[in-house]
């Protein structure tokens, strides 16, 4: 249940006076109520729990994040850390 | 990208392991609080990754684990009623009661719905406007936003008909029970970085500063699971203690102040009682005097209920990252996902279940 997923918003709409908007979770695509980020727009990426968006994935903070993570070194001793304890 | 497949790139998970490696150098135990990474930590064997010095406790934050006995009794004596249609998340459907479960009252005749979205069960209040539908509001500050726009949309379209059963629970004042717990081991948590796409960082402020703990915010893939240790133990190796967001692609500070105002308008802090855990203060959230009308609790006159634990189960512990698992006497014996003694058991996010999925099989 506690599971929040991101998805790619393709499509918005007003439904019964609430921003809704249809999301493909990489193939699967359904119905979500985007009345909490009204910053997202179509092409977006948001984290969608229980049918309702949460929050706008910050596409720029994703690629930092992975830059840095790829920076590090896989070697079991790391070449620049010869001389630390 | 797809931001999912790129936080489970194994060659990035072996340059974090790495440097985890050469960070350590002393014996840490460090607490995740949501089920949702405790998920991805068994199913990943992260925690058989790791060096031995790193030691993994898994916390209370799997909603239906922590739903007390007294809301499931009394969740099953409301669908047993022939006016109510239930709706509920699929993973409440085998949380033991003292006597049956959902799925037992829904073989019995009762008409219990599955739904993706509390607005769902709005959608079937207004299809069925003879019927009672009552929607089983548990779950964390992620779930909550969720639970308020249901029942504000109900009251907007003047739905009779439809009621919430609440049970939401709150993350920080867990926490800060697990810290005030004598025999604590925990030095450092990943904070379950869903909740703080709603409630923002700030929460957890006044933890790290009377606890001294480290608190990362931390996000639910391999990487993100590894990364957020990997920040944990630096701290803890410079004798540091701050809080640190390692989910910046999913949290802002403020969290989300839209759906944080809708929470605040129907719902009041109350203190909670967690089941396996007792009651802690100011850990839930009720419905607000002014909601008072969309209460089930209220509008179904249901038996006294007494609830039963099974003594077997000491999912308490468990929750409370005391036991393992597999410590469990009823283990994978009288207590298997089919058969389950309690609830950590039963949800994808119970820590039981996924030890029971990912370790107990040949
Ligand atoms: S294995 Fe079963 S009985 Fe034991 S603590 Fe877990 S849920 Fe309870």
């Amino acid at each position: 249940m506690c599971l929040g997923v991101p998805g790619r918003v393709e499509d918005i709409w007003e439904a019964n006076g609430i921003r809704m908007g249809s999301v493909d979770f990489g193939g699967v695509h359904k119905e979500v109520c985007l009345a909490y980020v009204p910053e997202v727009e179509v092409g977006d990426y948001a984290i969608v729990h229980v049918g309702v968006a949460l929050t706008r994935l910050d596409e720029d903070a994703a690629r930092e994040t992975l830059e840095l993570l790829g920076a590090l070194d896989a070697a079991p001793g790391g070449p620049d850390r010869s001389g630390s304890p | 990208m797809r931001y999912l497949d790129e936080f489970g790139d194994p060659a990035l998970a072996a340059g974090l392991l790495a440097e985890i490696r050469r960070t350590v150098t002393r014996p840490w135990t460090v607490m995740e609080v949501c089920g949702g990474q405790t998920h991805t930590i068994v199913r990943n064997g992260i925690d058989q990754l790791l060096p031995d010095a790193v030691h993994l406790v898994h916390g209370p934050g799997c909603p239906v684990c922590v739903t007390p006995l007294e809301t499931i009794d009394r969740a099953l004596a409301i669908a047993a009623r022939p006016e109510v249609v239930f709706c509920t998340f699929g993973d409440m459907l085998r949380v033991p009661g003292s006597h049956e479960d959902l799925f037992g009252v829904r073989a019995a005749g009762g008409d219990v719905r599955l739904v993706y979205s509390p607005l769902d069960a709005v959608q079937l209040a207004r299809e069925l406007p003879d019927r009672q539908v009552v929607f089983l509001a548990v779950g964390f500050e992620t779930t909550a936003p969720a639970s308020a726009l249901a029942v504000q949309l109900a009251r907007r379209d003047g739905l009779a008909n439809f009621s919430v059963l609440v049970s939401h629970v709150l993350v920080p004042p867990a926490m800060t029970a697990i810290l005030d717990a004598p025999g604590c081991r925990v030095q450092g948590f990943l904070a379950a970085g869903h909740v703080c796409t709603v409630m923002g960082t700030a929460p957890y402020e006044p933890l790290v500063e009377r606890h001294r703990v480290p608190i990362v915010v931390t996000g639910f893939e391999p990487l993100d699971v590894l990364d957020g240790l990997r920040r944990v133990l630096v701290q803890l190796e410079a004798g540091r203690a701050e809080l640190d967001n390692a989910y910046p692609r999913a949290v802002r500070a403020a969290g989300n102040p839209t759906a944080r105002a809708a929470v605040a308008e129907v719902f009041e802090t109350c203190d909670q009682p967690w089941r396996g855990l007792g009651v802690i203060p100011r850990s839930g959230w009720r419905l607000a005097p002014s909601y008072a009308g969309f209460d089930a609790a209220t509008r179904f006159d249901v038996a006294t209920i007494s609830p039963l634990e099974s003594p077997r189960c000491r999912s308490g512990e468990v929750l409370q990252g005391l036991l393992a698992p597999t410590e469990c006497d009823a283990f994978a014996t009288a207590c298997t996902p089919r058969t389950p003694l309690g609830a950590p058991m039963v949800s994808a996010e119970g820590a039981c279940a996924a030890y029971f999925r990912y370790r107990s099989g040949p």
